[in-house]
């Protein structure tokens, strides 16, 4: 099973790289990371998907991102009410004869076909990992010529901003 | 020591005044700021401003011979006063040779505040001559680094620095200052507080926590202490000391810990793990409660960790919340420094069970087993070097080490009654680190004796760093057990590689008192005991440093010892 791990960061030159050094370093494994700016200024978020279940390897992945400078609050968010989600992009064999066939296929994913070529067709997907998995294997017997994941990007639902967060991380002590 | 470790007139403190300064002359008045009054260094092309500057006076600046003795001196110095070592080197193979200081005081927790030169920022990523990633290359090594690209913004990352490299877990933090930077002009602005949101290290305990552990404490019948470098950090030796006391509660300490506790207490059980006393390593394997204050559970202590500790509650006292169970289940969690963690455990004050049987046994395993060496005519024995370092200075004395044999006979045969008279590579066992460690050791404690037991591998690593004894006079006595091999490594090959002794046996060693005559050094060779404790008093007459090449027993072995992959309880060469 894999956990999702949840991160406010400085938005300075480096982190990404002093924070994936940091995984390395610890030979944590992960599956992946996505980086992006917040609603505050100066602020970023990391999703990181980690691929274990062992509670003492998960408890060094939170304290070892936790001791980092730039991290500015941590949460292991997998067990919490969450809104997750993930682009694919999946280039896909299809003559023509078979786009409509296809088209019908991805409708229920609320996948859309945003490029078509002579030979293949574009389809762009949104959702959980489980969903992306469950397409990609429905479009794999066509024949996947590309395929780009964006990885998971995710936060709590009951936490209404980074901002709100960020308050509660500074009125609490850090108890283990 | 001559006068050249004096401080100069500060010929620019007008240039202080001004709110305008060049990113040289910020630093140096940072510096002034933080009360540094020795940086340890190499100049270079990139650093020539900051060098330029340096000559205005105002701060000592101690030139090794190699940037790695600047950063080991900055952390035998770091580690005497508690203060943070300060040190200056060039852009690219100035800057790749802190790594390996880096590193050790990263595993150490030495507090550090280490200066870079780095190319121009219009030429970064070009590949110019004398650049490195240096930032790139120090991250996983450092607590923290930085690369300044704004002058501005210099004053604010230094003052940044220091607090990062002395606040919590201390560690080294790197500043790489790009050439244009350090002589850019811009506004200069101390006085800003420093606000690091992401870095606010937990001092004091959590009451529920303490609580925890003093009902541990109660209800425990055989409960041990066992004391790191983080006691010393803290200067919490007078609290554990107290708290000990008050509980007569056996103390085991740490490599990195000796001098936590005074060596030679009744509640003293020595150093534990892989060359620890049978007590210790018994009281480890056999307790309870293990009470663990600012260790980090390293692998040379804990043996294999199967055996560890079997039996034990595991209380664990850290201000680095992530060494809490990082090795070690751990049932009674507690971040906070040692000394505020101590105090409020003392102001707990709780009933103890009667221990006396648990304290008496292991008292007992104290004096059975005691560290030994037989004097078998087979020539001068090392732990006898040690034991007559210990003497010459009553105990006084600072001892600072390399990394092997010579280090662990130390260990074992000088009881460290004080805090900070002990410097060692305890983590990254870096060989090469004794010398120049030495050298940071007396300047920061200028008055005390200072002893710099070395190998003969790991001397002449560094061994370029006689000179800077020479420079500033400084009387370390440089004492070498000299049994010409890399000791550990042959003793290893002995026991487990069958006595194939593959590159460590190193029979023409240079006449290392020849050495040091060259560099103006007085110096003696012996082989027997008289000798050894001759040379010892005569090289305390004399002021300046002093090299004592000691022809040791060249197969002595370090015993006892616990075997790779061995547990606690699985001592060898306990007795003779």
């Amino acid at each position: 099973m894999s956990r999702i791990v949840s991160a406010i960061v400085n938005n300075h030159p480096g982190v990404l790289n002093r924070i994936t050094g940091m995984f390395l370093r610890k030979n944590f494994n992960i599956q992946s990371i996505t980086v992006g700016t917040t609603e505050v200024d100066g602020l970023s978020r990391m999703t990181f998907v980690i691929g274990t279940d062992d509670s003492r390897v998960m408890e060094q992945v939170t304290k070892q991102l936790h001791k980092q400078i730039d991290v500015i609050k941590v949460n292991d968010i997998t067990d919490q009410p969450i809104v997750a989600r993930e682009l694919v992009l999946i280039k896909v064999f299809v003559p023509p004869a078979q786009r409509a066939e296809v088209n019908n296929l991805i409708h229920p994913f609320r996948a859309s076909i945003i490029d078509v070529g002579r030979e293949s067709i574009t389809v762009e997907a949104t959702g959980k990992s489980e969903k992306i998995e469950a397409l990609i294997a429905l479009l794999r017997p066509y024949g996947i010529q590309e395929l780009a994941r964006t990885g998971l990007t995710a936060f709590t639902r009951d936490q209404s901003s980074v901002s709100e967060g960020l308050r509660v991380s500074k009125n609490s002590t850090l108890v283990i | 020591m001559n006068t050249s470790l004096q401080q100069p007139e500060r010929t620019s403190e007008k240039k202080s005044e001004r709110t305008t300064l060049d990113g040289s002359h910020m630093l140096l008045e940072s510096l002034r700021r933080e009360s540094v009054e020795v940086v340890f260094g190499y100049p270079g092309g990139a650093m020539l401003n900051v060098y330029d500057a340096l000559y205005d006076g105002g701060i000592s600046h101690i030139l090794s011979r190699h940037e790695q003795g600047s950063i080991h001196a900055a952390e035998g110095y770091a580690r005497v006063t508690g203060k943070p070592g300060v040190v200056l080197a060039t852009s690219g193979p100035g800057a790749t040779n802190l790594v390996t200081g880096l590193a050790d005081a990263m595993m150490d927790s030495l507090p550090l505040v280490v200066f870079t030169a780095q190319v121009a920022t219009t030429v970064i990523g070009s590949d110019a001559f004398q650049e490195a990633s240096v930032v790139g290359i120090t991250m996983p090594i450092t607590k923290h680094n930085y690369q300044v690209r704004d002058v501005e913004q210099l004053p604010r990352t230094i003052k940044e620095a220091f607090h990062i490299a002395t606040h919590g877990r201390p560690g080294p933090v790197l500043i790489d200052l790009p050439k244009d930077i350090s002589a850019a002009e811009g506004k200069f602005d101390y006085d800003k507080p420093v606000q690091l949101r992401g870095y606010q290290p937990t001092t004091v305990p959590h009451r529920l926590q303490i609580r925890k552990l003093s009902n541990a404490i109660r209800q425990a019948q055989r409960p041990v202490i066992l004391a790191g470098a983080g006691v010393l950090h803290a200067k919490a030796s007078e609290e554990l000391l107290q708290f000990a006391e008050f509980y007569g509660i056996p103390v085991v300490n740490t490599l990195l810990g000796l001098g936590a506790f005074p060596g030679g207490h009744s509640l003293w059980l020595g150093m534990g793990g892989m060359h620890g006393t049978y007590a210790a390593n018994t009281a480890l394997y056999e307790a309870d409660l293990l009470i663990n204050i600012g260790a980090r559970f390293d692998d040379r202590l804990t043996g294999n960790l199967e055996h560890f500790a079997p039996q034990a509650t595991v209380a664990h006292v850290d201000i680095d919340p992530s060494e809490i169970g990082k090795n070690v289940p751990t049932q009674i969690p507690i971040v906070g420094d040692a000394k505020e963690s101590l105090s409020m455990l003392m102001e707990e004050s709780v009933q103890i069970g009667d221990i006396s049987v648990w304290r008496t046994k292991l008292q007992n395993l104290q004096e059975a087993y005691p560290f030994w060496y037989v004097e078998d005519g087979t020539g001068l024995k090392p732990q006898r070097v040690v034991e007559l370092v210990h003497d010459i200075s009553n105990g006084n004395g600072v001892v600072v080490t390399d990394v092997g044999q010579h280090q662990m006979w130390a260990a074992q045969f000088h009881p460290f009654r004080d805090p900070h008279k002990w410097v060692t590579s305890g983590g990254l066992g870096t060989m090469g680190f004794g010398l120049p460690a030495a050298v940071g050791a007396q300047i920061g404690l200028p008055n005390e004796p200072v002893f710099a037991l070395l190998g003969d591998g790991g001397f002449q690593m560094t061994m370029q760093e006689l000179s800077v004894l020479v420079d500033h006079n400084l009387p370390v006595k440089v004492v070498i057990l000299n049994n010409a091999a890399l000791g550990m490594v042959r003793q290893w090959q002995q026991l487990f590689y069958k006595e194939r002794y593959s590159h460590s046996l190193i029979p023409k060693q240079p006449d290392f008192s020849k050495l040091a005559e060259a560099y103006g050094i007085p110096a003696f060779v012996v082989d027997s005991e008289e000798d050894a404790a001759a040379a010892l008093q005569q090289s305390m007459k004399i002021g300046g440093p002093v090299l004592i090449d000691c022809r040791i027993a060249p197969m002595e072995n370090v015993y006892p010892m616990i075997a790779p992959g061995k547990g606690l309880h699985e001592m060898v060469g306990v007795k003779p």
